[in-house]
């Protein structure tokens, strides 16, 4: 069971930095006793996240030609991608993924969350639910997206049953391979995402507060308009950073699910890698990392996380 | 907010049916690609079911066109189990050495958040560079291991302040005061009380190993691993064979969530109990 309550509450862990390091009182012999025990893990990191991000950095200034990139220092990676009409249409393809889906998984995140905690009276059942919620998470997300194609189909079982019912004459053909068949796998992929921080907030909601409020007369749309929403901004913020991150850093669920009809930054990336451009590839990486930062950084300005969990 | 006997307000049933309409939103999918899986040899990627057969799973193992199914399937259960090792060791370590204050923790931690953060195909993209430019091969057990533990350590680690963040210092305190060496202080306190954790941190670690996509893309090398094969298969193969290696590869990640899962509750059910007797013991 403890797993469960990890899970949520990992996320705020996130924001607080990890609780003890806040709290515990400093000890001078105890410094070099954390630096050999956080060492292995900043090691591998260092190795296999910031140094391949800096060679990303420094490729992104390589020339390159039809098989091998060359060490120099140029700007053409750049200076392309700002000059082509392609970049402005990507960008504008994932932000608008990444809007619609955030904006679903919200809508989804907030009332699952609601529904969990303050409707659900059984710790027990809580639990079972949270689990129930959690459990697709750990599965593979390859097998997760494509369980959409016999659904979503021309004769899928979407249509079947339209036709079936007279609702439609002849078979949608919207359904697969489309932006909408996109966005149905992004929000049954990353809604979990919305739900674990949000449901972390709720929990800590202090019931006697919705009492009160009820008491004084506030209905339940105000109750949960100034009292709930305010009082889970924190898990909204977190959630929606895991979200647009997931959203505008994805490649594969676009390709599957539009059927190439559609494409992303980062699928367009990925069309770079599979010719061999690294260069431009590692450029449209640099930019990419650089738009995701300052869109982290408008919602951490808006929630102040880190204030809001110490606290 | 509610005491046990008073009558559930309208809402709870709206929410409860709003609630059941996204289970089946998450789990129905996958539900008919299970039931699809055993679609008779002659039928599709859809219903109805001409028949009910294992045609599709026996397509699986006698591997015609569908690539190295059972290789790649060795290869990833090898690699999640690495992945999932390591992954405990330095998460436990790192969880414990935050536990004080020092200088760099901060960096260390915004290191693991921008980890965890940094979209999949980026991180893989700048590991075969990397390899590149060193004039090293990529293989799975170098640099997709590599790779898949920028995703899984940021998560031990997280999951290990939660654990931590709830655990209580008297214990060890109470073992040093008893005379315990720090050796016997971390063996016989600090490690097994904090077990159930490092089993859900061996969890992540082995699932988000095993389904793990992006960040292995560009780093596995030559030999793929199951997802690899799995997402080669959706562009090329048009038969239920891919819904059997969806259903297979599924349950394998349903019995390692089981097995965690009821361990971590046998080993809270112990502690209930031990706790129980010893009350009992010392009420006598």
């Amino acid at each position: 069971m403890a797993i469960i309550e990890q899970a949520a509450d990992e996320l705020q862990a996130l924001a607080a930095s990890g609780p003890a390091v806040r709290e515990a009182a400093p000890e001078d012999s105890g410094e070099a006793a954390s630096w050999f025990q956080t060492a292995p893990m900043v090691i591998v990191l260092a190795l296999f996240f910031g140094l391949p991000m800096l060679v990303v950095l420094v490729v992104s200034f390589f020339d390159f030609d039809r098989t091998d990139i060359i060490p120099t220092f140029i700007l053409d990676n750049y200076v392309e991608l700002f000059r082509s009409e392609v970049t402005l249409r990507l960008y504008a393809s994932s932000l608008k993924f990444a809007f619609i889906v955030w904006a679903v998984t919200l809508v989804l995140g907030f009332n699952i969350a609601y529904f969990l905690v303050f409707h659900v009276r059984s710790l027990l059942w809580q639990i079972g639910l949270f689990l129930v919620c959690t459990v697709p998470f750990l599965t593979s997300n390859v097998i997760r997206m494509i369980s959409w194609i016999p659904f979503l189909g021309r004769n899928g079982i979407f249509n079947q049953a339209l036709e079936g019912a007279g609702i439609v004459n002849q078979p949608l053909e919207f359904l697969l391979f489309s932006d909408f068949a996109v966005i149905v796998a992004y929000v049954h992929l990353f809604t979990l995402f919305m739900v674990v921080p949000i449901f972390n907030s709720m929990a800590r909601i202090d019931k006697s507060l919705l009492e009160a409020a009820r008491d004084a007369g506030a209905g339940r749309f105000r109750v949960v308009a100034e009292i709930v929403l305010p009082l889970s901004r924190t898990g909204i913020a977190l959630g929606s950073i895991f979200v647009i991150t997931l959203v505008m850093g994805d490649s594969f669920v676009v390709r599957t699910m539009s059927g190439g009809q559609s494409a992303s930054v980062v699928s367009a990336l990925q069309n770079e890698v599979a010719g061999l451009q690294y260069p431009p590839a590692a450029a449209s990486a640099v930019i990419m990392v650089i738009i995701v930062t300052l869109m982290v950084a408008g919602i951490l300005r808006l929630v102040d996380v880190r204030k809001e969990l110490a606290g | 907010m509610h005491s046990a006997d008073d009558a559930r307000p309208w809402t709870f049933y709206a929410f409860a049916a709003f609630f059941t309409l996204f289970v089946l939103f998450l789990y129905g999918p996958m539900i008919v690609i299970y039931i699809l899986s055993f679609q008779g040899p002659s039928g599709g990627m859809t219903f109805p079911l001409n028949g009910v057969s294992l045609h599709w799973f026996g397509a699986l193992i006698s591997q015609t066109r569908v690539g190295d199914i059972a290789g790649s399937f060795v290869r990833s259960i090898g690699l999640a189990a690495l992945v999932a090792l390591v992954t405990v060791v330095l998460s436990v370590l790192a969880g414990l050495g935050f536990r004080r204050r020092f200088r760099g923790s901060a960096f260390a931690f915004y290191l693991a958040i921008a980890s965890l953060i940094m979209p999949g195909l980026f991180v893989g993209l700048g590991i075969a560079l990397a390899f590149r430019l060193l004039g090293l091969e990529t293989s799975w057990y170098v640099s997709g291991l590599g790779a898949q533990l920028t995703w899984t350590l940021p998560f031990g680690l997280l999951i290990m302040f939660a654990v931590l963040g709830r655990f209580n210092r008297s214990y060890e305190e109470a073992a040093i005061d008893l005379g315990a060496t720090n050796w016997q202080k971390l063996r016989e306190v600090t490690l097994p009380m904090l077990l159930p954790g490092i089993i859900g941190v061996a969890l992540f670690g082995f699932t988000l190993s095993y389904d793990e996509l992006a960040r292995t893309a560009l780093t596995a090398g030559s030999e793929n691993t199951l997802p690899l094969e799995i997402w080669a298969m959706t562009t090329n193969v048009t038969s239920p064979t891919l819904y059997a290696v969806g259903a297979v590869t599924t349950i394998v990640s349903f019995v390692v969530i089981v097995i965690a899962l009821s361990s971590i509750a046998f080993i809270q059910r112990r502690r209930i109990r031990g706790a129980r007797d010893a009350t009992l013991a010392s009420a006598e």
